[in-house]
């Protein structure tokens, strides 16, 4: 195999084990931005979803206040974001660069756009089943919990294997700011020593790792409407 | 008998973005223990409200409304919700849980009123097996037919024994024959579990089928109320009186006179019938007492709460003193109109 696009050859002795490393920190990334976003995003999705006129938890300020919030951080690109939120991470986190800080600034950013896809597939409930949940004497907590996320189960686990895709797509960016994993190591191994094998490894593991999550997102959720 | 639920002087307003709206305005309303009570109206009649107004789904804007004599009108939320495990409520589109099986969703308001499980179960196979679903106990919502949608709806309603189930539109999703299924059902929750109905319809027909007493419902004003028999035999009011029509066809309308009067000859008149009527005594001997000839040309006679009524329309030929006493003879015993001359 000798050709013009190979100006480098890879000694995947010393890259494999990089490889591996940067993997584990993009999943450690992506899965704590997944855990601590995706509950956030679940209450704040509730929240806009209840607070709105006519809902169980009706309350048009806090309604207000929450959509103008999500309104404004959600379209923000994501680089950005982490700039925006510079201060904020040094406050919370103490550095801003590092795994870490990008973790907070994937958890900000995931927190917003889960926020919206819960909205959307609690808007699509047929509000007859929150009415006989009322009429058998269900408060709004009860409903919550025992109604609409069971209700919502499904598309909501589809709606969280899409966030996941969107966060690995964050949590390449994270290199910017030292996140390190995947994307990072792809840029500082591949793209800037013009060694296209290294970026190509590293598609096929996160082509590998994407298709993996949405076969189990789609078995989950497949088990879930019992289709 | 006691009375459960009473409207005082009730209305509901809304309040939407252009205007206000009347939904119900004030009205008064009792309902007895042990009774199926109907409320019929047509469509943004303000029935729905009405019935949500009894479990506080809706809140009264004016008046007082006493439910089991407890003033849900000035009660909190919370206080609400206790009220609302004694009243069981059935739904046109039955709005099952679609994530939980049939026993979980009769299961669901004995979860909410804090019932242990080994309970929870005997109480959901007893309600199963009473609507005749047991053994559907793990399927899917929607794995069953509409009818059987409505009998675990009506299973759910009654899983912590209310006194009151509510019922809006209960069979208005359904096929005639699955509707009197459902009906049947209902009456059979009254009779057996004494527990007292409100049946809000736009069908005539239910409220003939099951209900004791009824009340018509227009613009949010009750227009006529009493017991079904009253008000089917004698209705008021013009909107009872096409409700009516809907279900006993026997008064010709105009076309049918038209054509009655080209066919024939003789004086036409519409007679009352009651059960109880010696009628047909009466007309046997209309030749021999007066030599009047009588033909019966329109007419329908069906039952109301298991008593005949209806009405039958006859063209009577004869000498005009002889058929006037055959009327004469006839409005002693009941209801007759001449329709022409
Ligand atoms: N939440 C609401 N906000 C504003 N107006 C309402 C609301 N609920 C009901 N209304 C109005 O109150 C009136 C009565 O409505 P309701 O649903 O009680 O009628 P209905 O007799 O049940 O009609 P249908 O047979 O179509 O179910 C209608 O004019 C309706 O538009
Ligand atoms: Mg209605």
């Amino acid at each position: 195999m000798s050709g013009i696009v190979h100006t480098v050859t890879t000694d995947w002795g010393q890259m494999f084990p990089l490889l591996v490393e940067n993997l584990g920190l993009t999943l450690y990334m992506v899965v704590v931005t997944l855990i601590i976003g995706g509950l956030l995003g679940l209450v704040l999705g509730i929240l806009l979803y209840t607070t709105r006129r006519g809902n169980i938890l009706q309350n048009v300020v806090v309604f207000n206040v929450l959509n103008v919030v999500v309104n404004i951080v959600r379209p923000i690109p994501f680089i950005i974001l982490i700039a925006t939120l510079g201060p904020l991470t040094l406050a919370v986190v103490g550095t801003t660069i590092g795994s870490n800080a990008a973790i907070f600034a994937m958890i900000v950013g995931a927190t917003f756009g889960i926020a919206r896809i819960v909205e959307q597939n609690l808007v699509t409930i047929d509000p007859g089943t929150i009415e006989a949940a009322r009429a058998a004497g269900a408060g709004p907590w009860r409903i919550i919990f025992t109604l609409l996320v069971p209700e919502a189960l499904g598309p909501l686990i589809l709606g969280y294997t899409f966030v996941f895709i969107a966060i690995v797509d964050m949590s390449a960016i994270a290199g910017v700011i030292g996140g390190r994993g995947l994307g990072d190591f792809a840029i500082q191994y591949g793209y800037a020593r013009f060694n296209w094998e290294i970026t190509f490894a590293v598609v096929v593991v996160i082509v590998v790792l994407v298709q993996l999550v949405q076969f189990l997102g789609n078995w989950l959720a497949r088990k879930a409407l019992r289709r | 008998m006691p009375t459960i639920v009473q409207f005082e002087a009730v209305s509901k307003t809304f309040e939407t973005k252009q205007q206000t709206v009347t939904a119900i305005d004030g009205i008064d309303l009792s309902v007895e223990e042990g009774e199926i009570f109907g409320v019929i109206g047509y469509s943004g009649a303000g029935k729905s409200t009405l019935v949500r107004l009894v479990n506080g789904l809706e809140r009264i804007s004016a008046g007082r409304l006493l439910v089991d004599g407890q003033d849900v009108g000035r009660m909190r939320e919370s206080e609400l919700r206790k009220v609302r495990l004694g009243i069981g409520m059935i739904f046109q589109q039955f709005n099952l849980f679609q994530s939980r099986t049939v026993a979980g969703n009769v299961a669901y308001p004995l979860r909410v009123a804090g019932w242990k499980k080994p309970d929870r179960d005997r109480r959901v196979a007893e309600l199963l097996d009473f609507v005749g679903l047991l053994n559907r106990a793990h399927d899917y919502p929607d794995q069953l037919s509409g009818g059987q949608k409505q009998r675990v709806g009506i299973a759910r309603a009654l899983a912590t024994s209310p006194k009151l189930l509510l019922a809006d539109e209960s069979t208005s999703a359904l096929d005639p024959e699955t509707t009197q299924e459902v009906l049947r059902l209902l009456q059979k929750v009254n009779r057996e579990l004494g527990v007292t109905i409100i049946v809000i319809t736009h069908e005539m027909d239910v409220v003939r089928s099951i209900a004791d007493r009824v009340a018509v419902l227009e613009h949010g004003k009750i227009v006529e109320q009493g017991a079904v028999f009253d008000v089917f035999s004698n209705p008021q009011t013009d909107t009872a009186r096409r409700f009516i029509s809907t279900v006993i066809r026997n008064q010709p309308s105009d076309n049918d006179l038209d054509r009655l009067q080209k066919a024939h000859t003789g004086r036409i008149v519409n007679v009352e019938i009651h059960e109880s009527l010696r009628i047909g005594s009466i007309l046997s001997h209309a030749f021999s007492d007066h030599g009047v000839q009588f033909e019966v040309v329109y007419g329908g006679i069906g039952a109301i709460q298991e008593r005949s009524f209806g009405s039958l329309t006859l063209e009577l030929d004869g000498p005009e003193t002889s058929v006037d006493a055959l009327i004469a003879q006839l409005g002693s015993v009941t209801t007759v109109e001449e329709v022409r001359a």
